[in-house]
């Protein structure tokens, strides 16, 4: 009872207590260091913010209940802002300063790629949390990712439009790495599934405004969807310019509008909006017999619980990230960097809130298109589309 | 005129307006105390995040509103009386560097006291668009240029026929001279600040519904705020509110007619273009430079 | 007439001090992240020097930097892995073309004065930064792109501890060109530019041409940090060509003291390594980062090291 007391109050400070009672105490060994790296600030703060959130919330939860192989995890975390020099410093200086068994990060794809190099040289299983498909095409040996890609998402809009009948579309893509990603990969895509893009317009960091942009896709001949690809606040205002300028056409949003804020800040316009996205937003809309329903229920009332804030779908990232980690840790039996890494590798059957995963060596995210499901925005809430 | 011609100047005009307010704001402070102050669109932030937290909390949208004015106006006083003041006779450089480190302080305290997430406030009167010529507007575009029509028309009535008001610009055109014939000049400063403080939490209110407030929305519109009040001319009235309504347009018929990636390019160029012939701005004071 | 002597002296002892401390920097460096840190204070230090003859020396401001930073890592980043050239000649290439172009800009932009030229200037990075960001099919979008290595004389440059050497070196051979360029007659005219314009132009000094070289040279140092950068890193992103950094950068000179060479040198020191001291505060890191630049402003008006020096002056007296 009182060996548990101490170490309950030394779990936080764990890594202090090594230094202060080194190998006094017989069970209190050297706690299993994970490393982060997230945008918790800055313009991706919305990514970043639920990831950190849920890392400390189930790092927590995770040493409550024993911790891993009998060890204590202990996060090391850092703020990159968004930027990808300092996460490659912050990445620096996890690898070399506080020596991490692993990495979990990037909430950025520039951050993430910024980061590559170093932990292929370092040799450091590194879990990333941002959705283009460089991530993981080519296949890095140390690099695997959680979200789904933005490719997948293009092809899940273009197979729900080829059943709706519709070819020929607009495209409104916002400034960011996630904006210009997706918007790259869903013209590559579409001729695949006989979609013709006719407008291919973008917006500004910060715009307030997207009317100029939107009248032009309106006045389009030939037009009949519009796909926003896009994160942050853009979305949400081209969400409410198109009921303003009145689009008559249906319209798509991407996986990067995924948490209830996006249906908040649009007011009533987001309402009829197509989305693909991970069955954590419907959890509670699944049918019992869904065997992702327990993984995002419980995921998402024990964040509602612990923050006071509705769950999104990237602090899902996260949550996925930190057990396909622990996961693999416990099949390995060790923290051995490469034997990890072997195990992550070997992941088979893991269910999370983005999906089943089921890795490969020619496949280090390891979700296929049944992992998205096509949601539709009615009265302010999720519906299953289909 | 085309329906889509009338739809990018309506559009420009909106955001016209609100750049216009923030670089109303640059040039009252810039009169009083030749300072930039690069924390103007912080106020901004203020403005719009106080608004939404407080009517978010209950309270009904007149009294957030009006408080959240005040507590701008406040943060202003607290800046020019902590920061501003106690810095006189730094140079140029030293102020502008001075208000940048306020512009991050008060950014990192907002996401302490607020959050990191984006709001949107409620429309003040509807989100039904209204039709005007083929184009359409939003009733909040009209509460945003209402109020900054209103705000013009004060702030001229302010500084051409009131004591106060011209003891301010007074102050802006010889300190010594205005101080000499019993201008309170410390006073004039406290003032100078408050008031821009305020005028930016307006606009950070007006703007609130259309766009969205977040903790760091004023560093866009701080920058574009202050690239409208050189284009019209620094410490111009005038040509704060014909630079805002210019790089409004400007950037909306960029968007709409020549490539929407490219419109603050075009902006931006445009601005280089007229200071190249026009090295004071649009609307810019005579004034001999000083030897 | 003999002050300058002496002055010339304590420059040489500064100097001297300097290659002390690179010298000696790596007995506290124990891994290779404190390198890392080492480094990138290295390579800010080197942009600072040269913006501060522009804004300390010629009294122009520039917030439009982080540009010429950028396009001359973006030139080095695109010239080596889109078209195979060798990463010595594309820095060589990318090096002159931030300083043609700056002295394209800095002519006519040059004319404006204080605020208006904060503006153009300002105007001047954002222009390149958004051009960065968007032509995404060359310079990879926000995302950014890969760089390969660097080589010299046939040896690729690899590893923090190599690195350093290289910094290190340049950054004395860049302190060193400043320090010279002050005391030259060039620097004389520079600094009467700062006291008065008109006065520089009655005493036979031509403004526009030393306020252009000035411009120039500037670019030049910050293009010489963008390329090293990049090959160092291994990666570039649009944020450095942000106005952001641009400030970021323009806030180091003024921090360390204007018309300080060495100022130049301690204001990239300290607000390099700060945001990695600072992020034990986490949520308070921002609000406490502002509030240090703020009070170091107020209350050292003309910076760190003159403020230091004029203190140790007077001590000595």
């Amino acid at each position: 009872m009182m060996v548990r007391s101490t170490l309950k109050y030394l779990a936080p400070a764990a890594f202090a207590a090594c230094l202060t009672l080194g190998a006094g105490v017989a069970s209190a060994q050297e706690p299993i260091k994970i490393g982060a790296f997230l945008a918790v600030t800055g313009p991706a703060a919305f990514l970043g913010d639920p990831e950190q959130k849920t890392l400390e919330m189930y790092v927590d939860k995770i040493n409550a209940a024993g911790g891993v192989l009998g060890r204590k995890l202990q996060l090391i975390s850092y703020d990159s802002g968004g930027d990808a020099e300092k996460a490659r410093t912050f990445a620096k200086r996890l690898i070399e300063q506080d020596k991490v068994d692993a990495i979990i990060g990037g909430s950025t794809t520039g951050e993430t790629m910024a980061v590559v190099p170093l932990v292929e040289q370092a040799g450091i299983p590194f879990i990333s949390l941002a959705g283009a498909v460089v991530v993981i095409e080519p296949v890095k040996k140390w690099v695997f990712k959680t979200p789904h890609t933005d490719r997948m998402a293009c092809e899940k809009i273009f197979v729900d439009m080829q059943e709706r009948k519709i070819s020929k579309i607009a495209l409104i893509s916002g400034p960011g790495g996630f904006d210009k990603s997706m918007r790259a990969e869903c013209l590559k895509v579409a001729p695949k599934y006989k979609i013709e893009i006719l407008a291919d317009e973008t917006y500004g960091a910060g715009d307030t405004d997207m009317t100029a942009q939107l009248t032009k896709i309106k006045n389009t001949p030939g037009v009949q969807a519009v796909l926003n690809a896009g994160f942050g606040s853009g979305p949400a205002i081209v969400t409410k310019n198109y009921r303003q300028v009145g689009v008559p056409f249906p319209f798509y949003q991407s996986h990067g509008v995924a948490s209830k804020e996006y249906i908040k800040l649009s007011g009533g316009a987001a309402d009829g909006v197509r989305l693909p996205a991970a069955a954590l937003l419907v959890a509670d809309k699944l049918p019992d017999s869904d065997p992702q329903k327990k993984v995002v229920v419980d995921y998402k009332n024990a964040y509602a619980e612990r923050w006071k804030s509705d769950v999104s779908t990237f602090g899902g990232h996260a949550y996925d990230g930190l057990w396909l980690l622990v996961d693999a840790m416990k099949k390995a039996g060790t923290t051995d960097k490469a034997k990890v890494r072997d195990a992550l590798e070997n992941t088979k059957g893991f269910m999370g809130t983005a999906g089943v995963v089921n890795m490969s060596p020619t496949d280090h995210m390891g979700l296929d298109l049944t992992a998205f499901r096509m949601l539709v925005i009615k009265n302010g809430d999720w519906e299953l589309g289909n | 005129m085309s329906a889509e011609l009338t739809q990018f100047l309506l559009t420009g005009i909106t955001i016209g307006a609100i750049y216009a307010l923030v670089a109303l704001g640059f040039s009252i402070i810039y009169n009083a105390s030749q300072v930039i102050n690069f924390a103007q669109g912080e106020f901004v932030m203020i403005g719009g995040m106080t608004t939404v937290s407080l009517v978010d909390g209950g309270m009904p949208l007149p009294l957030a509103i009006a408080l959240a004015v005040v507590v701008a106006a406040a943060v202003g006083l607290l800046l020019e009386k902590l920061a501003i003041e106690r810095a006189r006779g730094a140079s140029v450089v030293t102020l502008i560097i001075i208000t940048i480190g306020a512009s991050i302080f008060l950014r990192g305290l907002a996401q302490l006291v607020w959050d990191k997430n984006f709001h949107a406030l409620r429309p003040f009167t509807g989100s039904t668009p209204i039709a005007v010529f083929g184009a359409t507007i939003l009733p909040q575009s009209l509460w945003v240029l209402g109020v900054t029509v209103l705000i013009v028309a004060a702030l001229g009535w302010f500084f051409g026929r009131t004591l106060l008001g011209k003891g301010m610009l007074a102050t802006s055109h010889n300190r010594l001279a205005a101080e000499l014939v019993g201008v309170r000049v410390k006073g004039m400063l406290l003032l100078a600040f408050g008031l821009s403080a305020a005028l930016g939490a307006i606009a950070g209110i007006l703007t609130a519904p259309i766009t969205i407030t977040s903790y760091d929305v004023g560093v866009m519109l701080g920058l574009k705020g202050f690239a409208a009040a050189i284009l019209g001319g620094l410490g111009s009235g005038v040509g704060a509110v014909a630079g805002g309504l210019a790089l409004g347009i400007l950037e909306s018929l960029g968007a709409g007619f020549v490539s929407s990636a490219y419109k603050d390019v075009i902006a931006f160029v445009i601005i280089l273009a007229v200071l190249f012939f026009r090295p004071s701005g649009l609307f810019a004071r005579r004034s001999a430079e000083r030897v | 007439m003999t002050v300058w002597p002496r002055l010339a002296q304590a420059r040489t002892g500064g100097l001297a001090v300097l290659v002390l401390v690179i010298a000696l920097l790596p007995l506290a460096l124990t891994n290779n992240f404190y390198y890392e840190v080492a480094i990138q204070v290295g390579l800010n230090a080197i942009v600072c020097v040269g913006l501060n003859l522009l804004i300390g020396y010629a009294g122009q401001i520039s917030l439009g930097h982080a540009g010429f930073y950028a396009l001359s890592a973006y030139t080095s980043a695109i010239l080596t892995s889109r078209f195979g050239w060798p990463p010595g000649a594309a820095l060589v290439v990318a090096i002159g073309s931030a300083g043609l172009v700056a002295y394209v800009v800095g002519r006519p932009i040059l004319r404006l004065k204080g605020h208006y030229l904060a503006m153009a200037t300002l105007g001047l990075g954002i222009i390149i930064s958004i051009v960065i960001a968007t032509e995404d099919r060359i310079t990879g979008g926000p995302d950014g792109m890969a760089v390969p290595p660097l080589a010299l004389l046939g040896f690729p440059l690899a590893g923090e501890r190599v690195w350093y050497w290289v910094v290190g070196v340049m950054l004395v051979v860049a302190v060193w060109l400043a320090l010279n360029l002050i005391d030259s007659p060039v620097g004389r005219a520079l600094r009467a530019l700062h006291g008065s314009e008109v006065a520089a132009q009655v005493a036979g000094v031509d403004p526009r041409r030393y306020k252009v070289m000035a411009f120039v040279i500037s670019a030049v140092f910050a293009a010489v940090a963008g390329s090293l950068t990049a090959h160092y890193a291994g990666f570039i992103t649009p944020a450095k060509a942000t106005f952001l950094h641009s400030i970021e950068l323009v806030t180091m000179v003024v921090l360390g003291g204007m018309a300080s060479t060495f100022g130049a040198v301690v204001g990239a020191a300290v607000l390099t390594t700060m945001p990695q001291v600072l992020t034990a505060l986490k949520d308070y890191e921002m609000m406490v980062f502002g509030a240090v630049l703020m009070l170091t402003m107020i209350f050292l008006p003309r910076g760190l090291v003159p403020t230091i020096g004029a203190a140790f002056a007077r001590w000595r007296k």
